[in-house]
């Protein structure tokens, strides 16, 4: 079992086949994090560098841990502790690490595109780790195991992705693997923050009590504050009474709806806090099986000697 | 089941029958060496060790009144040809032993003893697990060719071969039969074989 990619860039170019192969890898391995000791030698003497041109907390630690879980060895840049804050262009910055000969880059950008560019420029295998508002498959990846796990299956289900739609690269991720998962999304959101086109992916409604209407799963995502340049919405509560997840609201969506949210959380913005850490709330589980996902991601790409 | 693409059929070892009598002789021969049963677990080896266990389980309870507990154990993370020789990777069927090892007699269970490396894998896994009071091995067949200092503790049948032949054991639960056939290498295979140096696939060699 391999991936048809060598580089993980991204949802779109992936098969349903790759998707559902990283689930059930990630699904076996989910294990080794309930053991006294859990370390595996299975990528014993490759080498991941981390490098993150942006904030985060989640997705650089989950790496970190699926790479020490599977013996990788594993070396984290941030940017502002780097060249990159003396002016440093990427390409110049990677070339450097190349000549350290790393197996492996996880990369964080603001630039969409960045990992595509890098794959183009270097022997090392490439994961997207979040570029710009294009893409973070790993994001949507560990949204689907989560889905599969709890409800037993992606097929079928309704999928509400509700907020901050223009910002939003776990969105784009998540749209393109529900749908090839089969399932059935709708986008919600004010219309400032749903760009032009995105209604060519999945259907639009900018009525959050339509969106979240008898759906399995409510998808919240972050309204992206740091990212606006000007007032995409009133004020802060006007938002929270129109697209904000409350409990009355969470009464039309199904008994059994799980919430989603790829963190971190507005709490009384997007979320209400009685919903965010209330019965429906999956927000947990979905950081347990992100490290699954990215030692799926890491082991698929990384395990075996390659083409022989 | 068809034998693998460059091997053709040479011995039938064991039919469902003589299987059901070697896995009994071996349930009693594990009993034997542990009257009381006290602490003593199964954990077999994926894919066909662990249906094996399960059966000398239910053995040994015939045996002795206790069913000793069976977990199952992936050694794919543990192999020491995963980043060098395999050419892509194995699926992993994961392990799960739903109990502790900690000061237990662990009884690992496998098919096919051959190079030892399996084995090794196996038990740098297992003792990521605890601590046992002592491991034994019990395999299906013996076939030789030892590359590491590893014996097993029960066997059901010793076997002499030859290393371009291979030993298949095929079970109900994973193949939908009960056999265990000795195989040799087609001519066409063994003369292409010899013209290039042997590529290792991603399925162990037996």
């Amino acid at each position: 079992m391999s991936l048809s990619q060598r580089h993980l860039l991204g949802i779109e170019p992936l098969d349903v086949k790759d998707i559902q192969a990283i689930l059930d890898t990630a699904d076996s391995l989910r294990e080794i994090l309930d053991r006294p000791i859990k370390k595996v030698p299975a990528l014993r003497g490759k080498t991941v560098v981390n490098l993150f041109y942006e904030p985060s907390t989640r997705t650089r630690s989950s790496f970190e841990m699926a790479e020490r879980v599977l013996s990788a060895d594993s070396l984290s840049i941030a940017t502002a502790s780097s060249s990159a804050a003396k002016g440093e262009t990427l390409i110049d910055t990677v070339r450097n690490i190349e000549a350290m000969s790393p197996d492996m880059i996880v990369l964080r950008h603001a630039s969409s595109g960045a990992p595509h560019f890098l794959a183009r420029h270097c022997r090392a295998v490439i994961v997207n780790a979040g570029d710009g508002a294009h893409e973070h498959p790993t994001q949507a990846l560990l949204d689907a195991l989560t889905l599969r796990q709890k409800k037993g299956r992606v097929k079928g289900l309704k999928v509400a992705i509700v907020g901050d739609l223009l910002h939003s690269r776990v969105a784009r991720s998540n749209i393109y693997c529900l749908q090839k998962l089969g399932a059935h999304v709708v986008l919600c959101g004010p219309p400032t923050l749903v760009p032009p086109g995105l209604d060519t992916l999945a259907p639009v409604t900018y009525d959050m009590n339509q969106a979240i209407e008898g759906a399995d799963a409510i998808m919240m995502l972050r309204v992206q504050f740091e990212r606006m340049t000007g007032g995409y919405f009133p004020s802060v509560r006007e938002y929270h009474v129109r697209y904000g997840l409350t409990v009355e609201r969470l009464r039309r969506a199904k008994r059994d709806v799980l919430i989603l949210h790829p963190g971190p959380m507005n709490r009384g913005v997007e979320i209400a806090s009685d919903v965010a850490d209330g019965p429906y709330s999956v927000i947990l589980d979905q950081v347990t099986n992100g490290v699954a996902v990215r030692m799926a991601v890491l082991f698929l790409l990384l395990g075996g000697a390659g083409e022989s | 089941m068809n034998p693998p693409q460059g091997f053709a059929l040479r011995q039938v070892l064991m039919d469902s029958e003589r299987l059901g009598r070697t896995l009994t002789r071996m349930a009693h021969e594990i009993v034997e060496r542990h009257p009381d049963m006290d602490g003593v677990v199964l954990v077999g080896v994926r894919s066909r060790g662990f249906p094996l266990a399960q059966r000398l389980s239910q053995r040994m309870r015939e045996a002795s009144g206790v069913a000793p507990a069976v977990g199952a154990l992936d050694i794919t993370l543990y192999r020491d040809d995963l980043t060098t020789t395999v050419a892509t990777q194995p699926i992993l069927k994961g392990t799960d032993i739903p109990f502790t090892i900690d000061e237990r007699t662990v009884i690992l269970v496998d098919d096919v003893l051959y190079t030892g490396r399996t084995v090794r894998a196996a038990l740098d896994e297992l003792v990521d697990f605890g601590r046992p009071a002592r491991i034994e091995l019990a395999v299906l067949v013996d076939r030789g060719h030892r590359e590491l200092p590893i014996r097993a503790d029960y066997v059901g049948k010793t076997l002499t071969t030859a290393r371009d032949e291979n030993v298949q054991v095929m079970l109900q639960e994973e193949d939908g039969e009960d056999r265990v056939v000795l195989l040799e290498k087609t001519r066409k295979a063994a003369a292409a074989a010899k013209k290039k140096a042997p590529v290792s696939r991603g399925k162990k060699q037996r």
